[in-house]
């Protein structure tokens, strides 16, 4: 009995990754397709006769330099990055993969210890709920272009007085900013989950706040905070590329790819190299998110009515 | 940690209690004057349409809510002293369980929660899974037990503290005929194995009478006690008593009680 329903269950594991792997055949099939039916010059309406740039384009071009073939791409990957005995581009992008990532991840884990303590403090408070989830939902308006350079003013200024402060760190910290809001509202909602039923049997146990929140809030709470912990590694690692390219620090994803993009009319298929790692950066995220919700399997459960 | 020696033969004790819930609609009187002693060891259902205040008494005795009126003691203390002392344990309708605890761990909570160490917990557990015939499914969670085997651990868990009073808010109302009858039964032996005194909550007329040393009769309106009525059926309740004269007998008084007037009303028209 055991064995069949774990097979199932093994069966059923597989088929999101057979429709995964089932999406990127379709997308590279209709790339390939638009490639070989579209007009090399994409279709332009509004044009005027002779004035070059006029008109908008509705249909992008497909000639190499605009749609480089999928194969192109992949074979671009093994070749050097910039030329002469420089490493393979792969390598290149999963170095830089790796630094974005590691950046991301402390993101995510000062973002998750902030998104938890507001948590946490909101539940207990509710006056704090009051003053504080406004202004939490008023921070996530800021633009981080505007906010990036701004934390980073703060960080140079912080390195001169002393304290080291690498700019690592400011890229950390604004990634965090991007994380710590999904965890703060998850973990409120988490905490507030129990029913009336289970808060009036601790009560009748006399537990009282901690009790309560270790045996009963937080495990309650995990249905809400798995999908608020994967939504801040997502959140950490787009914050993470994006404060890399604003605040040019060097050696991350988010450079590189800006860097390739620069040189893309010579050499079309090399800024695909860092597309393709930042999206497996964010499956690698995501992924490790979903490791957790493994571990925590046993707080899924539902209670079974009757 | 066990129920501390009750001070007075009476487990409850109310004298002019009311409750009145303030709401937006203007204050609710949920209850007014209710009178109630139970004694020791002794079963009492507390029967009435629904919305009679019931489930409000029961509350009051378990201190979840104050009484906005009158006196209220548990063994002779407040029932926040009672309640903190662990004098009673207490079950509702729906099983509350935690569903990512075990049925052990379920039935353990309580004890848990008292910092009763890990082998006395443990084996207290079995004795209880013992005693309400789960023992083979104390692994189990709680998504893979049926409804009654749920309301079997909340009923277990409800007694982990060695509780001299339990109090219960219809624990077999979402659970149908069969299990119900077999339920009540067990909890006639358990309540007598462990000399335990019960507050039960029911609008089963056929179940108050077939648990109870005495059925209190409530009407809404404000929520009151009307009548209490003496089963006198004694100490054995099997399934012999269910055909028996003598409970139909008391059925019949608990039900004219319950509808007082109106039956006859009806039978006018
Ligand atoms: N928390 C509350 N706030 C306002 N009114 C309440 C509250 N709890 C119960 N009441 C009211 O008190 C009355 C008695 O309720 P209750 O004790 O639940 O009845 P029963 O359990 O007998 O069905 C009802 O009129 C109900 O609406
Ligand atoms: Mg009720």
């Amino acid at each position: 009995m055991t064995s069949g329903r774990a097979q199932g269950g093994a069966a059923r594991r597989w088929v999101p990754v057979a429709w995964g792997a089932a999406g990127i055949v379709a997308v590279a099939l209709l790339w390939e397709l638009y490639k070989f039916v579209g007009p090399s010059e994409g279709v332009v309406i509004g044009q005027v006769e002779g004035e070059a740039g006029s008109g908008v384009l509705i249909l992008p071009r497909t000639h190499d330099r605009a749609m480089p073939h999928i194969w192109t791409m992949i074979g671009r990957l093994f070749e050097p990055t910039s030329g002469g005995s420089t490493p393979p581009l792969f390598v290149s992008v999963a170095q830089a993969a790796l630094l974005s990532l590691g950046i991301a991840a402390v993101g995510w884990l000062i973002g998750v210890a902030v998104g938890m303590l507001l948590g946490l403090v909101m539940q207990r408070w509710k006056l704090l709920e009051w003053g504080l989830l406004p202004w939490i939902v008023v921070s996530q308006i800021v633009p981080l272009i505007a906010f990036a350079p701004v934390v980073n003013a703060i960080g140079n200024q912080i390195d001169r007085g002393g304290t080291p402060w690498p700019q690592w760190l400011s890229v950390a910290v604004i990634a965090s900013y991007l994380a710590f809001f999904p965890v703060a509202v998850g973990v409120l909602r988490g905490l507030e989950a129990p029913d009336r039923i289970h808060l009036d049997l601790m009560r009748s146990y006399a537990a009282g706040y901690w009790p309560t929140l270790l045996r009963l809030r937080l495990p309650a709470s995990v249905p809400h905070l798995l999908p608020a912990l994967r939504l801040a590694a997502a959140n950490a690692v787009l914050g993470a590329v994006v404060a890399e390219v604003s605040i040019g620090m060097r050696g991350g994803i988010g450079r590189m790819l800006i860097q390739l993009a620069g040189q893309a009319s010579s050499d079309p298929a090399a800024p695909w190299g860092p597309m393709f790692g930042s999206i497996v950066l964010g499956l690698i995220a995501a992924g490790s998110v979903a490791l957790i919700g493994l571990g925590l399997k046993n707080y899924r459960r539902g209670e079974a009515t009757a | 940690m066990t129920a501390t020696t009750p001070t007075t033969d009476l487990a409850v004790q109310a004298t002019g209690v009311g409750k009145v819930f303030p709401t937006k609609a203007g204050d609710v009187a949920a209850l007014t004057e209710v009178e109630l002693e139970v004694k020791a060891g002794e079963f009492v259902s507390l029967i009435g349409p629904s919305g009679c205040g019931k489930s409000t008494l029961l509350r009051l005795i378990a201190d979840l809510d104050q009484a906005s009126s009158g006196e209220l003691t548990i063994f002779g203390k407040p029932a926040r002293r009672a309640r903190i002392d662990q004098d009673y344990g207490i079950a509702f309708q729906q099983a509350g369980l935690l569903p990512w605890r075990t049925v052990a761990a379920n039935i353990g909570l309580p004890l848990e929660l008292h910092k009763v160490g890990k082998a006395e917990r443990d084996a207290r557990v079995a004795e209880l899974a013992e005693l309400v015939g789960l023992t083979d499914f104390v692994d189990r969670y709680p998504d893979q037990l049926s409804g009654g085997m749920q309301q079997r651990v909340a009923i277990a868990r409800s007694l982990a503290a060695r509780p001299k009073l339990l109090l219960m808010d219809e624990p077999f109302g979402a659970l149908d005929e069969m299990t119900r009858e077999y339920l009540q039964g067990e909890l006639t032996r358990i309540a007598a194995e462990t000399g335990a005194a019960v507050v039960f909550v029911t609008h089963s007329i056929p179940e108050a009478v077939f648990l109870s040393d005495r059925v209190v009769v409530m009407s809404p309106r404000p929520g009151r006690i009307t009548d209490v009525i003496e089963t006198g059926l004694g100490e054995v309740r099997d399934e012999a008593l269910r055909e028996s004269p003598a409970y139909f007998e008391k059925v019949t008084a608990v039900r004219e009680a319950l509808h007082g007037t109106k039956v006859e009303r009806a039978n006018e028209r």
